[in-house]
């Protein structure tokens, strides 16, 4: 009986010929992550294990600032200064404050941080954005995630396997994140639980490293424990563009046992929207906008979004225009290389002339956090991934979850709009 | 052993979400005392001011879904809530929970026989929960014999001190 791709990176990982789902397993990992949050609650763990000085190995640990960067309030600064001051201590060089960095997976993987096969945990629910290289990823809370800085090791309870089979070619204005959207809808928020996402089909092989990247990031939003791609030629491109440490490219077993197989048809695919309150209330774009849904604010950016690529789709679409009255619209590049790229291209200068407000990168805006934060009675439409209740501000707004190409679409008009519609009128 | 746990349901819907738990602008928040002002406060404002120390929160399906912030089970152990039970947790948060020492136990069974202000027993190490207000009582599902080992031991820093002394030892 064969192994899933996720059994057989957990195998290695933990020394032994094949693992079982359910069967709880210590596991070696390649590289531990935690953001300025997380990593305040995780240090003063660690300080307090009896034995624990040092980490593991400080060229296997990533420090990232970027939930609340640059410094909401003094508080905000004191974790970040915390985290800063741990790196020099533990002589941890991939430590990224703000204006280095951005969004911690956005970084890691720019940075050649992620590599297929690896096993990376973090103190972050979207690190299993790292799924999209073939490596297996997964987040955790920060008394975990001391255990892993001081041991290099995390015990892991192996998960059984959901393969998901992927048909068809995404029509135009049709992106990763509408099929993601739709795929969460389909398992809903807890369809996944305690599971691996297995990803397949020929739509996904055609997928750019950033569409899988959008994919990856959401499998959370199913519950699972991690989503993952078999690397392929791009992948194996983009990381060796980037580091020269040996990876090893584990696939699938032919025989692997998975716990289901799902075949989503993305053919006939239309722009998918999650509406309020949670992100597997997914829908069409055609039945949302029966419905006249004026905007008071559209997001792009964060893990999932933020990346040139959708940045490029934005400014195409905005390219000349001017957003609608009595909208905001706030872009966060999703790192400083991004915002570096995206502004060598001319995009930022684009955005700015047709009214959007470009931030410095971070998640604040995406949690609730600041740079963004909505008021009671507001509606936005984003390219994040979680839109319960109250998650970018107050209790008493709404969030639509959306591609970057709808959420462009919409700054346009000021309501919830399906791209297609105004690309095809050339609004 | 661990004493057993009494006080007042306060009953929640499915999903219970950790934006909702502890929303996000006070994840910056260290101190655990000030965290547990908050807990709930996206669901239901009311509760920290409500709820008596001891009291169990009930809840249907997945709750702690969402993010890995560690904030959520701490806001909710410092404000005096003795438990929760659930007919089941999402991942992150369940590992957190028995990271942290927060009890928690899974039974559809228990969540269904007991409604917001009914009298709860439960007695941590046979996850026997008791509604005393309606007479009835259910067995929660047993913790996995690594988990408990984790929960008996402590909880993760001292599973962790364990291996380290053994590393060193070897």
């Amino acid at each position: 009986m064969g192994m899933t791709l996720t059994e057989k990176i957990l195998a290695r990982h933990a020394g032994l010929a094949r693992v079982e789902p359910g069967q709880i397993i210590n596991a070696k990992v390649d590289l531990v992550l935690a953001n300025e949050l997380s990593a305040a609650v995780a240090i003063g763990v660690m300080r307090k294990i009896k034995g624990a000085s040092r980490v593991f190995d400080p060229s296997r640990i990533a420090l990232v600032a970027d939930h609340f960067v640059p410094a909401k309030d003094a508080q905000s600064a004191g974790l970040a200064r915390l985290m800063k001051e741990f790196a020099i201590e533990q002589g941890i060089e991939h430590f990224f404050d703000v204006g280095r960095g951005g969004i911690e997976h956005v970084v890691l993987p720019e940075e050649g941080l992620v590599a297929p096969g690896e096993l990376i945990v973090g103190g972050d629910s979207h690190t299993c954005t790292y799924g999209a290289f073939g490596a297996f990823a997964t987040g955790m809370g920060s008394t975990d995630i001391a255990a892993a800085f001081v041991l290099g090791e995390v015990w892991l309870k192996a998960p059984a396997s959901i393969k998901i089979v992927y048909e068809g070619t995404p029509g135009p204005l049709v992106y990763a994140k509408d099929i993601m959207l739709r795929t969460v809808g389909e398992l809903g928020i807890d369809g996944a639980t305690y599971r691996a996402i297995e990803y397949h089909g020929s739509t996904v092989d055609e997928l750019s490293i950033t569409g899988r990247i959008t994919m990856a990031n959401m499998a959370i939003e199913a519950g699972a424990k991690n989503g993952i791609f078999h690397a392929d030629a791009k992948t194996i491109a983009y990381v060796t563009e980037r580091t020269d440490r040996p990876f090893v490219v584990e696939r699938a077993d032919v025989d692997a046992v998975y716990e289901r197989t799902i075949a989503i048809d993305i053919g006939g695919l239309e722009p998918q929207v999650a509406c309020p309150h949670t992100p597997d209330n997914v829908h069409p774009i055609s039945e949302v906008t029966r419905e006249d849904l004026p905007v008071d604010q559209v997001f792009i950016g964060s893990c999932t979004n933020g990346y040139i690529d959708d940045l490029r789709v934005v400014a195409k679409i905005l390219d000349g225009k001017r957003i609608a009255s009595n909208l905001r619209v706030i872009v966060n590049p999703g790192s400083q290389k991004v915002w570096m790229q995206a502004a060598q291209e001319g995009i930022l200068t684009t955005l700015a002339a047709a009214g959007c407000a470009v931030n410095t990168p971070g998640c604040g805006a995406c949690f609730g956090g600041h740079m963004g934060t909505l008021g009671d009675g507001e509606r936005a439409i984003s390219t994040t991934n979680r839109n319960y209740v109250g998650r970018m501000g107050s209790p008493k707004a709404e969030i639509y979850l959306a591609s970057p190409a709808t959420c462009a679409a919409s700054a346009i008009t000021g309501r919830i709009t399906d791209p297609r519609v105004v690309e095809m009128a050339g609004v | 052993m661990e004493p057993t746990l009494r006080g007042r349901a306060h009953k929640y819907g499915k999903n219970v979400d950790t934006d909702v738990i502890i929303p996000g602008k006070y994840c910056n928040i260290i101190d655990h005392a000030e965290l547990g002002k908050h807990a709930l406060e996206g669901l239901d404002p009311e509760y920290t001011s409500r709820m008596s120390a001891g009291d169990i929160i009930v809840a249907e399906t997945n709750f702690g879904c969402g993010s890995s912030r560690e904030v959520a089970p701490i806001a909710i152990k410092a404000s005096g809530t003795a438990a929760v039970i659930a007919k089941s947790f999402a991942r992150i948060f369940y590992r957190n929970a028995l990271n942290i020492g927060l009890p928690i136990f899974e039974s559809a069974e228990a969540v269904d026989g007991i409604e917001s202000g009914d009298e709860i027993v439960v007695e941590p190490a046979s996850g026997i929960v008791r509604n005393i207000t309606r007479g009835t009582e259910y067995r929660s599902a047993e913790f996995p014999p690594f988990m408990r080992a984790l929960i008996d031991a402590g909880g993760l820093v001292p599973y962790v001190e364990e291996r380290l002394a053994k590393n060193a030892a070897t």
